[in-house]
């Protein structure tokens, strides 16, 4: 059988081929790769599915390994959330033209312009800034870009860093940063909030994170915008805007630079693998200049009432100030912007206002009724809590494998008494009620 | 009833005219936020069923965000015809995106990661409840370790470049670990590899240095000769290059760049053609990386999520970024015990539907599928290069064999015509299909790269052909008709002016009307 | 908007009549008597037309004659002439007579070669112009790939600017067989933008190519209490400004510590510079054949590179893209220093990149 993947396997249709070449074998067009380096067996791979059923038995026997996390109670959270994902945003990100298309011109694929035009126009809404980027990687990714960002704009090299983020995050951002921007810590304090720090005129940017590693809204954030500016630093806010129906947008209290993660916006876990990251700005040129990523803007064609699309300041990489650390452009996370548009359109301002009070609503909830059972206390209570909160138990191994028989996957642990437990739209009262009662029994 | 009347056209139908007489969907469709009308809502939320929480001023948003209000149907509709204006290769002839490997995505694996069974999983679930998506990591990394002859294949980087960031993180720990990390400052990469391999090198603090290609298309040996030594960290190269030719002395490269204590980073990017036919260890590579959404057939949607793979000799092993994933002949399990990895590339292990496609994907083809695959995809190439070649104006420069892509060039029909070859791709549009010039700086003036993977039928090929044959005649005939183009798009010739010009550029929507509406 | 135009009638006629040029009137006269025909008028006719197809409200100006309206009259044109009375065949003197001519024009497009670009330079333009390639010689970066292209680019000018290369031969060298461009200033020229509306989303924008870079990539390097010698070019002149300095673009400076400290040296002067100083040399590429040492730059002399130790040469990865494979030249006129220089040079292309090129001596590579 001629592959169905492969039409010109066809011999005949091979023949023919070669022939209009004029080569007498495929062979020939091998000849430059000298004998020493041909591999001259075939590679050893399983043997393949002979028909799109079997494949299908075969991977089905492979994915019923899994248990997922609506076969559970699942309170797992730690930058991959469980949020409701609308029909809508699957039906759109599966079509085909969407799905297989890469990136031509802004004519035969103007509709992919138009539809990753308005998600940054959306994200511009909410987060009440003016230029915001075609998706990178992750939230990891656009924290490294925006300080690097930062780093570039001031001439300078050293970033002030929020602890209360994640290990991975950090060991990313170790990584990415070296060597031409050095990292020091900013402490957080019993509230679970940065602590007072001390900037000077070597500090490109302060970091924070709102809501933080444990889920805790900084309070301070127009202070600590104005500590920074006072010594001609950026302040660089990591936002997941999902939270941002309800949240004031970092760039009102004096973010220079908001960046994060938007699988929350309509993507699924998939383990891992929902992840895009957005970096945002002011408009100042000096700024823009700064990005690496692509921007797209609206531009005139030749018939009056049609929107164009293209490149914003196609030229920039030439008018930024320094060459060191310039970045890569390339394939990235665009298909979960456009899908984050979809979300955003069909959520609309009232359905992230109603969300967001839902979200913090629960968590208090979840809090409080935790801090009520011995041998539990939560973190940083006193704080604003958005989706997460931390919670001290003697052993968090011995409590996690005991609720697991429950059904129930409570928690990420921090470490072997600290866990981090989620909380979305997705956790009625009675999920909450039902881990509280879980955690209650095996801790007695 | 009365006799038939006169008809005004009759059977049989006649033949198709030899160019399909294509036209974008045309929906014209306003930017979203045109379609708002207050009050509406295209998705409930949750009641939060317990008391609310008061937040205090400062923390609390005062304003809501001005995004549009819309009901289901209309945000669905909307997205529906902006998907219609956009061409993917369900679509296409997309041979056009040279480099990118544009091949049929199998719709069969979208299946599988639409299933909940991969679509709720959390990344931090624990190991003996994703013990299936834990073993296709496994066995994934099994094939790319075949396929590439390397030790071990690492599949957390979410594209080609990370997969190239990964590796040079790699290659700068490797150094340091050996006391050489000061004196190892310099990259070594090809003017025809990919940029991004220069552009990582830079982001990780390298110089770099760029071999040209020598009279006959290849990169100068003498060059490398004249460029390792001790400040030598690595080799960066791709292989076959962008321009479709494969270098035959590939294996001096690297003993070169040995011999002066460096490290040899195989861009494998290109490896469409050469699946099973030869592999980064045989030519003595410490590293490689795959795309997975190139050569391994997850779709590009639209540019990512893509997924990359980082294949490492022996010696690179302790580096690689972490955690990585082990199986001990009964369970799969996670090793976050690694002390000289370069840590985290990206949040958890990688872009698990990528990982799982390219998985499925391998699985429908196995040895003697993919050594179809390569063939067939260098049998396209250089078919497709027969009918281009025969079209005046069009040139291959250098003379070369060529795998699977070529970089064109239109330099004599640009001279005989001023037509550029931007304006020629924008007039293929008219018929449906695209193609991409090259990077910047170009070296082959006027190029076009155009890479026909596996997927496209003779019939597709000579479409294709047909349609640049087309192309270039009006370019001859009509110049201003071609340089006015596109006619049958979406949109209309666009004015990019704006987009360069502070006071005017509008990067979102409220910025535009900032700008420009009051 | 308002076009001029300039023909040299006789440019492209020694090239015909393989004489290696056209400048002179002997030489000239000696291509007539050869047969040869002029070529330059129906290329500038080819420009016009290309640019009145784009733009047909634009109004072309030029001279009577040979020099301009018989070219626009050709393309179906009527050009609005300006009183200028050229000689018969006509001589630089009259280009340079023309070009004052039309001072009140946007865009001055001429036809010609080389040597038709150094009359228009000595002319002293005041508005941006444009070469239609109709010369023998043609190396200079002030012209378009061709007739065509050049009526397209005057179409699409909008006032976006850049300077461009003029460079010339010897002609009489030349036609001895000692061949090679020199610098002989800049003229300012439409700066063409190729834009892709559509960037490819997998591209990594290779580092913008731009002399600032090669520059500060160079002064990054400098070390203290080391003399640089810097060659005659734009992109070296890029280095003395990237040093806060001003130094010479067709004359050879020497700058140390940050500070020039000799300016449009002569051989003897560079000489007592850097005696018994450790001296690099900082060179560009002359011409698009590839020349470093010995055309515009015959001060930095045998005796002089005896002296240095370090070489650079500054070029970007389009310029060396251009030579096609082909080495860059020494013609020191000393054959042991030729030699000595061959090799692999580090090449400056950018900030923190550089690409090793190969140079050779000028004897062993023909250049035709």
């Amino acid at each position: 059988m001629t592959h169905p993947y492969i039409p010109n396997a066809e011999p005949a249709v091979r023949a023919e081929m070669l022939a209009a070449i004029g080569v007498e074998s495929i062979e020939d067009f091998y000849a430059a790769i000298p004998a020493a380096l041909r591999l001259n067996r075939p590679l050893d791979l399983p043997a393949p599915m002979a028909s799109e059923h079997e494949l299908v038995r075969h991977m089905r026997g492979l994915l019923a390994r899994n248990t997922d996390t609506t076969e559970v109670l699942s309170f797992l959270g730690g930058g991959c959330y469980p949020h409701h994902v609308p029909a809508v945003c699957d039906e759109v990100n599966s079509r085909g033209e969407f799905l297989t298309a890469y990136a031509g011109e802004p004519y035969e694929d103007h509709g992919r312009f138009q539809a990753l035009f308005e998600y940054v126009s959306m994200m511009g809404e909410l987060l009440e800034m003016d230029v915001v980027n075609v998706p990178t990687y992750d939230g990891f990714q656009a924290t490294g870009t925006a300080l690097r960002m930062a780093a570039r704009y001031t001439g300078r090299s050293k970033v002030l860093v929020t602890a209360a983020i994640g290990a991975d995050k950090l060991s990313k951002l170790h990584d990415f940063l070296a060597p031409d921007v050095e990292i020091v810590m900013i402490a957080i304090t019993e509230t679970g909030e940065a602590a007072e720090f001390t900037v000077d005129d070597t500090v490109a940017a302060v970091y924070l994170e709102s809501p933080n590693l444990y889920g805790v809204v900084e309070s301070r954030t127009a202070e600590i915008a104005e500590l920074a500016h006072a010594q001609g630093a950026l302040l660089v806010v990591s936002a997941d805007p999902i939270s941002l129906g309800v949240l004031a947008p970092p760039a009102t209290l004096g973010a220079d630079i908001v960046c994060g993660d938007i699988q929350s916006l309509g993507m699924h876990q998939s383990y891992g693998g929902g992840h895009a990251g957005y970096i945002a700005t002011r408009d100042e040129p000096r700024l823009v200049a700064e990005f690496p990523s692509r921007l797209f803007g609206i531009a005139p064609t030749a018939v009056p009432g049609e929107y164009g699309f293209g490149d914003v300041f196609y030229d920039r990489t030439s008018f930024a100030l320094r060459e060191e650390g310039k970045e890569w452009v390339g394939t990235a996370a665009s298909l979960w912007g456009i899908t984050a548009g979809v979300y955003l359109a069909l959520m609309g301002p009232e359905g992230m206002r109603e969300l967001g009070e839902t979200i913090l609503a629960r968590t208090r909830y979840a809090m409080d009724e935790l801090a009520a059972v011995p041998g539990v206390s939560v973190k940083h209570a006193q704080a604003v809590h958005f989706r997460e909160f931390a919670i001290e138990v003697a052993d968090t191994d011995a409590l996690l494998t005991a609720l697991r028989e429950h059904g129930i996957y409570a928690g990420i642990a921090l470490d072997a008494t600290t866990l981090l437990v989620c909380v979305t739209e997705r956790h009625g009262k009675d999920d909450i009620d039902a881990l509280v009662r879980a955690v209650r029994e095996v801790q007695g | 009833m009365g006799a038939v009347g006169e008809s005004f056209a009759k059977l049989p139908i006649e033949a198709k005219p030899p160019l399909r007489r294509f036209h974008q969907a045309r929906w014209d469709e306003p930017i979203i936020f045109e379609l708002s009308s207050p009050g509406r809502r295209g998705i409930g939320v949750p009641e939060a069923g317990v008391p609310a929480v008061e937040l205090p001023a400062g923390i609390r948003r005062e304003t809501p965000p001005a995004l549009p209000q819309m009901s289901q149907l209309h945000v669905l509709r909307h997205y529906m015809r902006l998907s219609q204006e956009t061409i993917g290769v369900d679509l296409g002839i997309a041979v056009g995106q040279g480099t990118c490997t544009m091949k049929y995505s199998p719709k069969i694996n979208d299946r599988f990661v639409a299933d909940a069974k991969i679509a709720e999983l959390h990344p931090a679930q624990p190991e003996d409840s994703v013990q299936g998506v834990l073993a296709i990591y496994w066995h994934l990394e099994q094939m790319l370790k075949e396929i590439s002859g390397l030790n071990r294949v690492c599949l957390q980087p979410g594209s080609g470049s990370a997969a190239i960031y990964a590796n040079i993180a790699m290659i700068r720990a490797y150094h340091a670990s050996r006391g050489e990390g000061e004196q190892r400052d310099q990259v070594i990469t090809t003017m025809f590899s990919h940029p991004s391999n220069a552009a990582c090198a830079k982001v990780a603090g390298y110089e770099v240095i760029t071999l040209m290609p020598d009279a006959d298309g290849y990169p100068d040996i003498e060059a490398l000769r004249a460029a390792v030594g001790p400040r030598t960290a690595a080799l960066m190269i791709t292989n076959p290059e962008d321009t479709g030719i494969y270098n035959p002395r590939i294996a001096e490269f690297v003993e070169l760049v040995h011999g002066a204590g460096g490290l040899a980073c195989y861009d494998q990017a290109n490896a469409n053609g050469i699946l099973g036919i030869t592999r980064a260890a045989d030519a003595g590579f410490d590293l490689c990386h795959f795309n997975l959404h190139k050569t391994f057939s997850t779709p590009h949607a639209c540019g990512g999520p893509a997924a990359g793979a980082c294949g490492v000799a022996e010696k690179l092993v302790p580096f690689m970024p972490g955690p990585t994933i082990e199986f001990d002949g009964e369970r799969y399990f996670l090793d976050t015990d690694r002390p000289q990895s370069v840590g985290k590339i990206r949040p958890y292990l990688g872009v698990t539907p990528n990982v799982v496609r390219a998985y499925a994907w391998i699985m429908a083809l196995g040895a003697e599928g993919l050594r179809q695959v390569a063939e067939t995809a260098v049998l396209n190439n250089n078919y497709l290069m027969h009918k281009v070649l025969q079209i005046p104006g069009a040139s291959a420069p250098w003379n070369k064999d060529r795998l699977e892509q070529v970089r064109y060039s239109w330099q004599a029909l640009y001279e005989d015509t001023g037509v550029h070859s931007e304006e020629i791709g924008v007039r293929a549009s008219d018929f449906g299909v695209h193609y991409w010039t090259s990077h910047h700086p170009y070296l082959v003036p006027e190029p076009f790269t155009l890479e026909p993977t596996e997927s496209y039928s003779k019939e597709d090929l000579d479409e294709y052909a047909a349609i640049l044959a087309h192309v270039a005649d009006e370019a001859r005939s009509e110049p201003e008709f071609v340089k006015g183009a596109p006619y049958n798009q979406t949109v209309h010739k666009i004015d990019p002016t704006c987009l360069d010009d502070p006071e005017q550029w509008a990067t979102t929507w409220r910025a535009y009307v900032r700008k420009h509406l009051s | 908007m308002r076009v001029g135009l300039v023909v040299n009638p006789v440019a492209g006629l020694g090239g015909a009549a393989g004489l290696k040029g056209s400048d002179g009137a002997d030489v000239q006269r000696e291509a007539l008597a050869r047969g040869a025909i002029a070529r330059a008028g129906e290329r500038a006719t080819a420009a016009v037309r290309a640019l009145l197809a784009t733009r047909p409200d634009a109004t072309v100006v030029t001279v009577p004659g040979a020099m301009g309206e018989h070219a626009v009259r050709a393309a179906g044109a009527v050009p609005e002439l300006v009183a200028c009375t050229p000689g018969e065949p006509s001589s630089s003197a009259d280009t340079r007579a023309c070009v004052r001519a039309l001072a009140a024009v946007d865009l001055l497009l001429f036809a010609g070669g080389d040597g038709t670009a150094r009359d228009v330079l000595d002319a002293a333009p005041g508005m941006p112009v444009l070469g239609i390639p109709a010369g023998v010689k043609v190396y200079s970066g002030c012209f378009a790939v061709g007739p065509a292209a050049a009526g397209h680019a005057a179409a699409e000018f909008a006032g976006d600017t850049t300077e461009a290369e003029v460079v010339d031969l010897d002609e009489q060298g030349y036609r001895e067989g000692r061949v090679g461009p020199r610098l002989y200033g800049t003229l300012t020229v439409p700066a063409v933008r190729v834009r892709l509306s559509g960037r490819k989303t997998g591209s990594s924008g290779a580092a913008p190519e731009s002399i600032e870079a090669i520059a500060r990539e160079v002064v990054a390097r400098m070390r203290p209490g080391v003399r640089y010698i810097l060659g005659p070019g734009t992109t070296t002149r890029a280095v003395g400004r990237a040093l806060g300095a001003e130094s010479t673009l067709l004359g050879v400076d020497v700058v140390a510590d940050g500070v020039p400290i000799g300016v449009d040296l002569s051989e003897r002067a560079l000489l007592d510079l850097v005696e018994g100083h450790e001296t690099d040399a900082v060179v560009s590429v002359i011409g698009g054949q590839g020349f470093v040492f010995g055309r515009g730059n015959q001060q930095i002399s045998p005796s002089v590179l005896a002296r240095v130790h370090g070489l650079t040469v500054l070029a970007t990865r389009t310029k060396l893209a251009a030579l096609g494979g082909r080495p860059l030249l020494a013609d020191t006129g000393d054959p042991a220093t030729d030699a000595r220089l061959s090799g692999f040079v580090r090449v400056v292309t950018g900030y923190r990149e550089s690409v090793p090129y190969r140079i050779v001596p000028a004897s062993e590579e023909c250049c035709g």
